[in-house]
C-alpha cells in the first residue's frame, strides 16, 4: 500500500467531489480539510460556509471547532444562525453539505442521535446539530466515514437525517429540494445510490477488495458492474494536506 | 429607567451596573429556564460558575450546544433538564456528564435540530405563537418530541413543521463591549445572542469592556442588544474562557481536551469544581489563577477592520 492514511485518502476523494464556485456548508475535521484542499487545488472560488454563520470563510489555521475564531477573521460575511439556516440553507443557497454519523444505512439515512431506544438510550450520541436540515436542503450531500460493519447497518436505529428513506420515491414525495446523499467516501471505496436509492459499491480504492468491503457492510451490498479503481492521492494533494493544512496531524494521522 | 425591571425586581433609576454575584443573586432563581447564549463564541462561563457557587437548583438549561458550561452546571447539581440540539464537546468528542446523566435517566431532556432550536428562540424573540420550517424528510425527532408539530400550509403547499416559542426566564449574554445602560456591541460569530436576549424575560449582560455611550453611538450597526431589554450589566473581563471572545483572546483548546479527561471521573470533577469554582470568589481570581503562561498562549495579535464613515449629518 502507498504511504497515506485512511483519513488522508477520504479527505482527498472528498475534495475531488467539489466544483469551483460551489457553496459548501463545511463541517470541522476531515470535511474542513477536504474543502481547504479543494480551494488550494481545483476550486479556487469555493465558497466555504460554516453553520455558526460564517460566509466565504478563509481560515488561515486549522479550525479546532465549528465556531473557531479563525473562520471569521478574513471571511466575506457573518450572520446569525437563524439567518444561516433560513437565508442560506432553507432558501437554497447551499450547493454541498458534508455529513457524518455513527450509522449510515442501506438508503443513506444517517443516525447521529442514539443507539438503542430513544427514550431509554443505550448510547446517547450528540444529536442533529445542523445535519437534519443540511441533508434535506443542500443540493448535494457527501458522507465521509470509515468502512466498518457497525457503521453500516441495514437500517439505522434512529434517522437523524434523511437519505432516501426506504426508497428514492419516498424522499421525493416529501418535496425536499436536496438530491440526497450522492457519494459516500469510505477508507475502502466509494458507495453511490442506484435508481432506487440503495447504496451500491461503485469504486474501490487501490488495494481494497470487494470481499473486504462486503465483510464490513451490514447488508448484502451490491456491486456496480463497471466497478472502478480510484486514482490514489497525488503528491501535491498530500503535500498540501500535510504541510499547509494539518501540519500537526490532528485529523490526518488516524484511520479516520 | 424605562422598560424592564431592574435586578431587584422593581423599576428604579439606579444604574444596571453591578457585580456578577449581585446579578445572579437577583436575577436567577431556582427552577428558572436559563439560556447561556453563544455558539462556541462568547460562552458566558463566568456566569455559569457564579450560578454554581450560589447553588441554584432545578434549572432548565437551554443551549443549542450545551458545551462544557452545562456539563459543569449539571455536574454541580444545578439542573433538572436540558434543552439542546447538539450535545458534544465541540471539536473534541462526547459531553460526558450530560450524556451520562441522560443515559442514566437522571436528567430530563428535550431535543431539536439546530434549526428547530433557534427557530424556537426566533419565535420567542419576535412574539410569534409558533414558527414554520420546511420539511426535512427526517421524522424520528418529530415523533419523539411532541413540541415539533406539522401543520397544513394554508396556501396549499406541502405541510410545514412548526415549533413553539422559547422564552427563557433568564438569558445570559457575554459581549465585547457595552455601555452602562446595556447597549451592547458584538462581533465575530453571532450565534443566537440577539434572539436569546429578546426572547428572555430577564437579561444579564457580561462585558469585556464597559465603554462610554459615545463609543456605542459611534458604530450603531454593531449594536445587537438595546438597553431596554437588559436587566443587569456586569464588567467581567475574560468571562468566556475556555471559550473565546473574538479579538480579545483565543479559545483554550487545551482545556477542552483536558475536560475530556477530567469529566471521565466524578472525583476529578469534584476536585476541579472545588479548585476552580467554589474555591474562587470571582472571574478575576480565576483569570489570575490561570497564570501568565495561559494568558500568553491565548493572546492574539490585532487584525483591525477598515473604518466606516457614518457621515456627520
Amino acid at each position: 500500500m502507498a504511504d497515506y492514511s485512511a483519513s488522508e485518502l477520504m479527505c482527498v476523494h472528498s475534495a475531488r467531489l467539489l466544483k469551483d464556485h460551489d457553496r459548501v456548508l463545511v463541517g470541522v475535521g476531515i470535511p474542513n480539510l477536504a474543502c481547504n484542499l479543494a480551494l488550494r487545488t481545483h476550486a479556487p472560488n469555493l465558497q466555504m460556509i460554516y453553520e455558526a454563520g460564517v460566509i466565504g470563510s478563509r481560515p488561515s489555521r486549522l479550525p479546532l471547532s465549528i465556531g473557531d475564531p479563525t473562520l471569521v477573521s478574513g471571511a466575506a460575511g457573518v450572520c446569525s444562525m437563524y439567518d444561516l439556516f433560513t437565508f442560506y440553507l432553507q432558501r437554497g443557497n447551499v450547493d454541498v453539505g458534508f455529513l457524518g454519523g455513527a450509522q449510515i444505512d442501506k438508503f443513506g439515512n444517517i443516525n447521529a442521535t442514539v443507539i438503542g431506544d430513544y427514550a431509554h438510550p443505550k448510547t446517547r450520541l450528540p444529536g442533529s446539530g445542523g445535519s437534519q436540515e443540511i441533508a434535506a436542503w443542500a443540493d448535494r450531500c457527501y458522507i465521509m466515514t470509515p468502512h466498518q460493519k457497525r457503521r453500516f447497518p441495514e437500517k439505522v436505529d434512529f434517522a437523524t437525517s434523511a437519505g432516501y428513506l426506504s426508497g428514492r420515491a419516498q424522499r421525493e414525495a416529501t418535496g425536499v429540494r436536496g438530491r440526497g446523499p450522492l457519494v459516500i467516501v469510505t477508507d475502502l471505496g466509494i458507495l453511490e445510490p442506484d435508481e432506487t436509492g440503495e447504496l451500491t459499491l461503485t469504486a474501490l480504492h487501490p488495494g481494497a477488495t470487494v470481499e473486504k468491503v462486503r465483510e464490513n457492510t451490514g447488508w448484502d451490498l451490491r456491486v456496480r458492474q463497471d466497478l472502478r479503481i480510484t486514482e490514489p492521492p497525488t503528491e501535491k494533494e498530500l503535500r498540501i494536506l500535510r504541510e499547509e493544512l494539518d501540519p500537526e496531524g490532528i485529523h490526518l494521522k488516524g484511520g479516520g | 429607567m424605562p422598560g424592564r425591571a431592574s435586578p431587584g425586581g422593581a423599576k428604579t433609576n439606579m444604574t444596571k451596573i453591578c457585580s456578577l454575584k449581585e446579578a445572579v443573586q437577583h436575577t436567577v432563581r431556582d427552577g428558572d429556564l436559563v439560556y447561556c447564549a453563544g455558539f462556541t463564541h462568547l460562552i458566558p462561563f463566568a456566569a455559569g460558575h457564579e450560578i454554581i457557587r450560589q447553588g441554584r437548583k432545578n434549572l432548565t438549561l437551554a443551549r443549542a450546544t450545551p458545551d462544557l458550561i452545562y456539563d459543569q452546571m449539571v455536574a454541580a447539581g444545578c439542573a433538572k433538564k436540558v434543552i439542546f440540539s447538539y450535545m458534544g464537546n465541540p471539536g473534541v468528542g462526547s459531553l460526558r456528564i450530560v450524556r451520562a446523566a441522560v443515559e442514566a435517566g437522571q436528567l430530563e431532556w428535550e431535543e431539536y435540530s439546530h434549526f428547530g432550536m433557534i427557530s424556537r428562540l426566533q419565535a420567542g424573540a419576535t412574539g410569534l405563537p409558533f414558527i414554520p420550517m420546511k420539511q426535512t424528510a427526517a421524522t424520528d425527532l418529530e415523533r419523539n418530541n411532541p413540541n415539533i408539530k406539522r401543520v397544513k400550509d394554508p396556501y396549499g403547499g406541502k405541510d410545514v413543521i412548526v415549533v413553539p416559542p422559547l422564552n427563557p426566564d433568564v438569558a445570559i449574554i457575554h459581549v465585547q463591549r457595552c455601555d452602562a445602560r446595556g447597549n451592547a456591541h458584538i462581533w465575530g460569530i453571532l450565534g443566537e445572542q440577539k434572539e436569546a436576549a429578546f426572547a428572555a424575560k430577564r437579561v444579564i449582560v457580561t462585558a469585556e469592556e464597559i465603554v462610554e455611550e459615545s463609543v456605542i453611538r459611534s458604530d450603531p450597526n454593531r449594536t445587537l442588544i438595546p438597553e431596554f431589554i437588559v436587566t443587569a450589566v456586569c464588567h467581567v473581563p475574560h468571562a468566556s474562557h475556555p471559550s473565546y471572545t473574538q479579538g480579545y483572546y483565543d479559545r483554550d483548546n487545551a482545556f477542552y481536551l483536558a475536560w475530556d479527561k477530567i469529566s471521565e471521573s466524578p472525583d476529578a470533577v469534584r476536585i476541579w469544581l472545588d479548585e476552580w469554582v467554589y474555591g474562587l470568589p470571582d472571574r478575576d481570581a480565576y483569570w489570575k489563577k490561570l497564570g501568565p503562561e495561559v494568558h500568553k498562549r491565548l493572546k492574539i495579535s490585532p487584525r483591525l477592520a477598515a473604518p466606516v464613515d457614518y457621515g456627520n449629518y
